[in-house]
């Protein structure tokens, strides 16, 4: 029986110097890369694959298939692209991660481009967090003159240049190939697929975008072997992940747990609600995974069990809300969210998310009917696998999901005139 | 008005360094847009003229790179600029409150500085610390579990001069034009300083060690090399 909590890579956080190449090798650090260049590349992606780690950024694609998509033998410059551009709403991993242990993705990020064969690493993280980008690139430095990167790694012939590349503000950048073209000094745009970044993804030559908690999981898994990854976690859904508690929660933070843990059981870690309140909604990967309700409490929060409770895992980004927050303002805020950081590359999204936001702005003020309600969700409906990209389709679900579970109070609204919530009960600082 | 000879030859200088760490040129575009925001504090005319020389672009494909992210100024902001987090989690718990406040109190509109330049505002969507909700960041370094009034205090802060320490950053808060030059490719001496982590980033680890949870160990190494080799490849 696996602990309720697997700390690995939160694991060294309340070490003050975790994020230094002394504090990191103190912890252990630096001994997977030396071990993954005793081995020939496929069979650091053979370890990854019967880990079973899955993408940590949101979709799920298994880590270790994606690296073996890259051409091998074909002569040409490879390059691994780590996203770090976290921005979704609710989630709050990364960036910690990359404050406090730097180090362990530079690790990953190594041993990952061995594997696909590239002698150039980015990582693209947001602009907006001045401290990481600080400690991303002193951590960088101080590995280069240690020798884990640069020319000849550890003797081995295995060059690495790591560029930590700033963003400039952009949500849109979380996804995959508008990374890209922003990575190659354009406004950024998705890209159609195929050909997917494998075979053409950064100056058009095979590439390898994962996420920084995808990134970070690989030295563990090297040093402890794919099955010790495997053990933990569900059937299809294996390995731990950091789980992000914010809102109404009594101790919002960071949890690091088996996949397939249950909101009741993290709730239970995080001393219930704040005092005095109930759960009403909540996210389990993030705004754009749509929302749950107090129904469930006990969905594990694997992959496949939140696709069948109608969200997704995402990036396991629990955003939780009690019974004093207006639903309808909530999902009015994400949605001016993604009417804002829609690219405007396709039209369902650029002008669908321009509308929605009119009309929600409408029924939470008490102006709309039944049927702009109804006009809402036909919007969601032609947006929803007509957009080009994930952004547009990242749009509808916090407003269908919140229909269907609240729809009278999207109702009540019209009936009151207005909304019937007091902003000031919801407040961090309100008294119970 | 046109950078002078000796700011062109010190911005040379760094742009070769920052052209020259990627393998295309174009790559420098957004690393070179935060270093003339660092010259100026805002990405003006020439700021862009200068990008596209370098870089061989037309000024017209560099504005429209400009125009599509949010952390370029077209406008002077201030040697302080704040930023409140309006994103749902925070502004359901207190951020909404907090940006109008801090509206009023120093008397400025959205992406506006106050008269003296010292202090700007805007609102910002989801900058990744809501564990932390309501948070503002200042100058991109993170002040956590913010309210009016501390926020206000931090405000009049800024505006005074006094000296400010973010809650997970440096203890020097810097400036606008130096975070720039940061967001450019060129740390300054601060990387070491502030806490690895904040006590919401150790809210589970704290709990784990309580109760000696931990991952599971691994198998030894003689039965995994054997099961490794069995499993793979699929």
């Amino acid at each position: 029986m696996t602990d309720p909590l697997t700390p690995v890579l939160t694991a060294h956080w309340d070490q003050p110097d975790i994020f230094t190449l002394d504090g990191y090798r103190r912890s252990g650090g630096w001994q997977a890369l030396p071990k993954a260049l005793g081995m020939q590349p496929d069979e650091v992606i053979a370890i990854v694959k019967s880990s079973g780690l899955r993408g940590r950024g949101g979709a799920g694609f298994p880590t270790g298939v994606k690296w073996s998509f890259l051409p091998q033998g074909d002569n040409k410059p490879h390059y691994l692209v780590v996203n770090a551009d976290e921005s979704e709403p609710g989630a709050c991993k990364d960036v910690p991660l990359m404050m406090a242990n730097p180090h362990l993705l530079l690790e990953g990020a190594a041993i990952a481009s061995y594997a696909i064969r590239a002698s150039h690493a980015f990582i693209y993280v947001r602009g907006e967090v001045l401290h990481v980008i600080r400690r991303l690139r002193h951590a960088a430095q101080e590995a280069q003159a240690a020798g884990y990167l640069g020319r000849n790694i550890l003797g081995s012939g295995f060059d690495l240049d790591v560029i930590v590349h700033a963003g400039a503000g952009a949500y849109i950048c979380g996804e995959e190939t508008a990374l890209l073209d922003s990575l190659e000094g354009r406004r950024g745009l998705p890209r159609n697929k195929p050909p997917f970044p494998a075979v053409a993804g950064v100056y058009a030559r095979p590439t390898n975008v994962n996420n920084v908690e995808s990134i970070a999981s690989v030295p563990p898994i090297i040093i402890n072997g794919g099955d010790w990854f495997a053990s933990v976690g569900t059937e299809k859904s294996k390995g731990f992940g950091i789980f992000n508690l914010s809102g109404h929660v009594a101790t919002p933070g960071t949890y690091e747990a088996p996949l397939g843990i249950t909101l009741r059981e993290l709730l239970d870690l995080a001393g219930g609600m704040r005092a005095g309140h109930q759960l009403k909604f909540w996210t389990a990967g993030g705004s754009s995974a749509g929302l749950l309700t107090d129904q469930h409490l006990d969905v594990p929060l694997d992959f496949e069990s939140v696709a069948a409770a109608g969200s997704q895992l995402g990036t396991r980004s629990v955003q939780i809300f009690d019974e004093t927050t207006c639903v309808v303002g909530a999902v009015l805020r994400w949605t001016e969210f993604y009417q804002h950081e829609s690219c405007g590359k396709c039209t369902p999204c650029r002008e669908g998310t321009f509308w929605m936001v009119r009309i929600l702005d409408r029924l939470e003020h008490g102006q709309g009917t039944e049927e702009d309600l109804d006009k809402l969700l036909d919007i969601c409906d032609n947006i929803t696998g007509r957009a080009f990209c994930a952004l547009g389709d990242s749009a509808t679900p916090p407003v269908t999901s919140a229909a269907r579970y609240f729809r009278d109070e999207f109702l009540q609204h019209q009936k009151e005139g207005g909304c019937p919530f007091d902003p000031a009960a919801s407040k961090v600082w309100s008294a119970p | 008005m046109p950078f002078s000879d000796d700011v062109r030859s010190r911005l040379d200088a760094d742009a070769a360094q920052i052209i020259g760490r990627y393998p295309g040129s174009r790559s420098a575009l957004l690393p070179l847009l935060h270093l003339v925001q660092s010259e100026e504090g805002y990405v003006s005319a020439d700021g862009i003229r200068y990008c596209a020389e370098q870089l061989g672009l037309t000024e017209t494909e560099v504005t429209g790179v400009v125009s599509f992210y949010t952390m370029y100024k077209r406008r002077p902001v201030g040697k302080f600029h704040v930023g409140v987090c309006t994103n749902t989690v925070c502004a359901v718990l207190g951020g909404n409150q907090i940006l109008a406040e801090l509206h009023e109190h120093l008397g400025v509109g959205d992406d506006e500085a106050t008269p003296d330049g010292q202090v700007s505002l805007e609102h910002v969507e989801c900058n990744a610390a809501c564990t932390y909700a309501p948070v503002v960041m200042v100058n991109w370094e993170f002040f956590d579990n913010m309210t009016p009034a501390s926020a206000r205090q931090l405000a009049d802060d800024l505006r005074a001069g006094n000296p400010v320490t973010p809650t997970r950053g440096p203890r020097r808060l810097v400036s606008w034009r130096e975070a720039a030059r940061i967001l450019a490719g060129f740390n300054d001496d601060q990387a070491t300083e502030g806490p690895a982590a904040g006590p919401a980033d150790l809210a589970g680890l704290k709990i784990a060690e309580e109760h000696g949870w931990a991952a599971p160990e691994p198998a030894p190494a003689s039965d995994r090399a054997a099961s490794d080799q069995a499993k793979e490849p699929r």
